[in-house]
């Protein structure tokens, strides 16, 4: 599937035609997507999907097969530290020095950008609830994730990274990340590109998304546009039903019986003519959920 | 002022925001000439996307619910109502609609409601004083 392309000039990363195979396996397959400046920018796909893979790509630690990578226009492999400097990472399990305490990972973060800004750093700090004495290796994976996050956003990074940053952490915690998320993109000029499997943290915070569904991408634009061309309409028909009715163009189809649910994506013109030529009608439409328009694209494509 | 989103339902969060300010309106839990919290404020307390609010925003000051003052905030309009009749119709029938389906699944009568309706307004009218 081919998504059309916006002006790369506006992008914080680039990424054109990427492919990437582990062994036999192809973790990547033809992905292009571009990233604004100022955005928040949700990657979305069940675990496997290649997330983290292509995430890897953006931070140069993996080296492009074929297509290209670029951030900030620049390429991330051969210009580490250009790129990594106005970066902030946060990985799905933070690799943090348990021996160090919170204070020392602040000051020991700070050696490695100019940018760096203590105060901010502290208020953050204050914010989370973080005590400053204490040693890493005994945080629970909330406050672990807190100073994760602490450690990747006080030198107000150009664009904030975060790989699966809420992952089996409680909802207290969730908010936390998800606000800070909302806090770097407030900054003028920052972009925040973040992965998840929970689709309605995606839905709240982003304003851009891509799906990625065994490698490749399934939906990729703005997410305002996607929920207006999604529509989820229930049929109603005057008789039994043994099999699913065939409408072309629909996504999915689920259903018994007399009433069938039907997720479209754009063409919904077509669709009363269509329903009345089977004999049935329409009873309700509603815009559907992230988590359903993601449902109906993973099932069409594996099918397809 | 308290929205609560939800992700339940499909309904985009800028249309949840707009729907829950001319609800709040309409029941006057915001006087015209209260100030609106800030787009960032607001999009931090609800962690959402700012540029959503922002559309909100925009929206609440095209219907002429809110009004911008240049620089200071945008604020509820003063001019009375400013809710057409279609619209107050539409809010309260969506309400309507939810209270008659709970009220079959529990099995209540409608005229039981409507008299649970006449003893609610008694008891709002007592507060009141």
């Amino acid at each position: 599937m081919k998504f059309p392309s916006p002006s790369s000039a506006e992008s914080v990363v680039a990424i054109t035609d990427l492919s990437r195979r582990f062994g036999p396996k192809v973790v990547l397959n033809d992905i292009s997507l571009y990233v604004p400046r100022g955005s928040v920018f949700g990657l979305v796909g069940e675990n496997g999907a290649g997330k983290t893979t292509l995430i890897k790509h953006i931070l140069g630690l993996l080296r492009a097969e074929s297509g290209t990578v670029r951030v900030f226009g620049l390429d991330p492999v051969a210009d580490p530290v250009a790129v990594l400097g106005r970066i902030g990472y946060l990985s799905e399990q933070p690799d943090l020095p348990g021996w160090m305490r919170v204070d020392e990972l602040l000051r020991y973060t700070q050696a490695f950008y100019p940018g760096w800004d203590m105060a901010y750093a502290e208020r953050l700090r204050a914010q989370f609830g973080l005590d400053p004495a204490q040693r890493l290796k005994t945080l629970s994976k909330g406050q672990m994730a807190k100073a994760g996050l602490l450690a990747a956003q006080a030198h107000r990074p150009d664009l904030l990274l975060l790989d699966e940053p809420s992952s089996g952490l409680d909802p207290l915690v969730r908010r936390d990340i998800l606000e800070a998320v909302i806090r770097t993109v407030a900054e003028e000029g920052r972009t925040v590109f973040f992965s998840s499997h929970l689709l309605e943290e995606i839905e709240r915070v982003s304003d851009h998304i891509a799906m990625v569904h065994q490698g490749r991408m399934v939906l990729y634009g703005a997410l305002d546009e996607i929920k207006a061309q999604h529509r989820r309409f229930t049929l109603h028909f005057e008789t039994t039903q043994a099999e699913p009715p065939v409408i072309a163009g629909a996504l999915s189809i689920s259903g018994m019986g007399k009433e069938w649910t039907v997720m479209c994506n754009g063409g919904r013109t077509e669709l009363p003519a269509v329903t009345a030529r089977l004999g049935a009608r329409i009873v309700a439409e509603h815009t559907p959920s992230l988590n359903e328009i993601f449902v109906a694209h993973a099932g069409t494509a594996a099918l397809g | 002022m308290q929205i609560h989103i939800t992700s339940d339902d499909g309904v985009p969060i800028y249309i949840q925001i707009v729907n829950q300010v001319k609800h709040l309106v309409a029941s006057g839990r915001l006087a015209p000439g209260d100030e609106m919290p800030p787009i960032r404020a607001l999009a931090e307390q609800l962690v959402v996307n700012p540029n959503t609010v922002a559309r909100a925003y925009l929206e609440l000051e095209r219907g002429g619910i809110v009004t911008k003052r240049h620089g200071a905030g945008t604020y509820v309009s003063e001019e009375r109502s400013p809710i057409g009749p279609r619209e107050k119709l539409k809010i309260l029938t969506s309400r309507v609609d939810s209270l008659l389906t709970e009220a079959r699944h529990l099995n209540v009568e409608l005229a039981d409601i409507i008299k649970l309706i006449r003893d609610r307004d008694v008891v709002m009218e007592k507060e009141k004083v």
